[in-house]
């Protein structure tokens, strides 16, 4: 404490005003320069996701694949190319982007309202809740529509029930809703265990496990337009209040003295990130980790203000979800599920980053 | 009048009133030190003046305006809470630490803006913790972070600062450095309360003192007139001496403990 250190007023003025110099250009020119660098690996990453694969294409011809449809350019290419870069690899492509950075923004969301870096989006229940609604339309064969309905239902219900309980002892405690939450998600994982003990072991137990381990191997444009607009929407909402989770990771009742209104502003990050996590759910399975990792990195790259980590934790989502999907169509011959890679890549860069956060863990 | 609190009574559970019939007000450049002892309620009574619970009874007005009539913004326009130092679950800096005293005067969907910041930055250099400013603020001393958040309710622009114990796990030295600072911002003209376990620091800023006792009743008076002796005796069950030291220029406090007043005998004899 250096209230009364004014023995040399001039001198402290001076480094002061230098301090503020030094460190004023840098923080913002940080930001800026990591968001461009990044942007520009989500980029190439990109382009590489459309190239690599079992049929390679060149980079070249990738690219003008691309811009073909947007400029008019010789046909360099063949057929097959063409079909392989459009059809089959840019729906996933752009699929493994959104979900990788939607999963990043709603996990980040969840860790400043629990005020808790070690939660992920699935807290809550909303995955579990999306295997099992995905799980019980499998097992009465229904088609994949209807299975994405179920598994968004799915994962709503769970979340309304994990809020509803707190709600019935009247507690506003957050401990009280981590909790249910827990339970909640215990719970779920029981009537998993139900239905893939009755599921038909030749068909039905590997869909389903396709759902529990997630993949983008399924996922087209019409899979993916009924969700995107339960994704952009509360996408841009949380980005917009960003600024609301700083105060809101302070506490509740320092929250609440600085103006805020701590039940409607959690309750939309709560809605917001539910929407965003049963949508992802519904389209490629559950993914584990991106949700925890990513914005852990981003707040250990940027620093912890929401207003600089949100964006960038969304940009890296992107990039990891993009090199976790090349890997699993590259390294086997038969494709693996996502969820096997970002546990085996996930868990040890977890530890990675536990290790050069452990001065500011507790 | 910037504060004034009519009839105001409160109880967690409807069997046990925590304090009831609570009068008093506060204007511009005044200090009210609330003394009890532990579970007595000033925290409780400081957390409901503060918005955050909400009295059984009674009203709180804020300039004229009955509190319970504003909208939470409105009230954190005027009223600046500091809580007792504390370990947030992130690395802010202090700078983004302070700015989010900026938060009653920003929009739902905006984020600070350079105007803020620079309210920020002037609340720091008021607080002389400039060199502080890129510092995560969960690496700093407690005493540190103390002058932090007293520069976020600056910063914040009240008429009236709460606050909770502000000398709380500060060393010696720094409880007088945070005393004398809750003085000279009521110079400048903020209203101010604070909860205390010390009772010197109550007549070293010589303003307001309110006594709540176990009883849940709240006794207001000023400094000089209700901090005698036989008062703090009570409220403590202790043997309170109130002597007048001529270097320091005002009254200070004594415990006089049996043992002591035994070896004072023994050395008189």
């Amino acid at each position: 404490m250096k209230v009364q250190h004014t023995d040399n007023p001039s001198l402290s003025a001076t480094r002061g005003k230098a301090g503020a110099l030094r460190s004023l250009i840098p923080t913002s020119l940080k930001f800026q320069g990591i968001l461009w660098l990044s942007l520009m690996l989500l980029v190439i990453v990109l382009a590489a996701s459309l190239a690599i694969g079992r049929y390679s294409v060149p980079i070249g011809e990738t690219i003008r694949i691309l811009f073909s449809r947007i400029l008019p350019l010789n046909e360099t290419w063949d057929s097959l190319q063409e079909a392989v870069v459009m059809t089959l690899r840019f729906p996933r492509t752009i699929a493994a982007i959104i979900i990788g950075s939607a999963l990043s923004l709603s996990g980040a969301t969840y860790q400043s309202i629990f005020k808790n870096p070690m939660v992920s989006p699935d807290l809550l229940g909303v995955s579990a809740g999306a295997c099992v609604g995905a799980a019980v339309a499998i097992l009465l064969d229904s088609n994949s529509a209807v299975i994405q309905i179920s598994a968004f239902a799915g994962g709503l219900i769970a979340v309304a029930v994990t809020t509803t309980i707190p709600r019935l002892i009247r507690s506003e405690s957050t401990t009280i809703l981590v909790l249910s939450g827990i339970v909640i998600g215990s719970l779920m994982t029981s009537i998993m265990s139900i239905i893939k003990f009755v599921a038909d072991t030749d068909t039905q137990l590997a869909e389903i496990t396709y759902w529990m381990m997630g993949s983008f191997s399924q996922v087209s444009f019409e899979s993916m337009a009924p969700v995107l607009p339960t994704i952009f929407i509360p996408v841009a909402l949380i980005l917009l209040m960003r600024y609301r989770l700083n105060v809101l990771s302070l506490g509740d009742n320092e929250a609440k003295t600085l103006g805020i209104n701590i039940r409607t502003t959690r309750g939309i990050f709560i809605l917001c990130s539910t929407l965003i996590t049963a949508s992802c759910v519904c389209l490629s399975g559950t993914i584990g980790w991106v949700g925890l990792v990513i914005p852990h990195t981003a707040r250990m790259i940027i620093g912890a203000d929401n207003k600089k980590a949100l964006p960038i934790a969304m940009i890296f989502g992107g990039i990891f979800m993009l090199i976790i999907d090349i890997l699993c169509r590259t390294i086997t011959p038969a494709e693996l599920k996502l969820g096997i890679l970002t546990g085996i890549i996930g868990a040890p860069f977890f530890i990675f980053i536990l290790f050069k956060q452990k001065r500011q863990i507790r | 009048m910037i504060l004034q609190v009519n009839n105001l009574s409160f109880s967690y559970h409807s069997d046990r009133k925590i304090f009831h019939d609570v009068n008093f007000s506060l204007d511009h450049g005044e200090v009210l030190s609330i003394l009890g002892t532990n579970g007595a309620g000033k925290s409780t009574l400081l957390n409901c003046i503060a918005n955050l619970y909400h009295p059984d009874s009674g009203e709180i007005l804020l300039s004229g305006e009955p509190m319970a009539k504003m909208n939470l913004r409105d009230v954190a326009q005027k009223i600046g809470y500091v809580p007792q130092i504390h370990m947030p679950a992130y690395a802010y800096t202090v700078r983004e630490f302070v700015v989010m005293g900026r938060t009653p005067y920003i929009g739902s969907f905006a984020t600070p803006k350079a105007a803020d910041y620079k309210i920020a930055d002037e609340a720091l250099e008021r607080m002389k913790i400039t060199h502080l400013r890129e510092k995560p603020y969960t690496e700093i001393s407690g005493g540190e972070r103390q002058q932090v958040l007293l520069a976020r309710v600056i910063a914040q622009k009240p008429r009236l600062i709460l606050l909770d114990e502000p000398t709380a796990h500060l060393d010696y030295g720094n409880q007088y450095r945070v005393v004398q600072m809750i003085r000279q911002l009521a110079e400048e003209g903020y209203a101010l309360i604070m909860t205390t376990h010390n009772p010197e620091h109550a007549i070293i800023l010589n303003g307001k003192v309110a006594i709540l006792n176990c009883k849940g009743v709240l006794g207001v008076g000023h400094a000089a007139e209700t901090l005698s002796a036989e008062t703090l005796s009570k409220l403590y069950g202790l043997s309170i001496k109130t002597v007048y030291n001529g270097d320091a220029g005002r009254n200070v406090c004594v415990v006089c403990c049996q043992e002591c007043e035994n070896r004072m005998m023994g050395m008189h004899s």
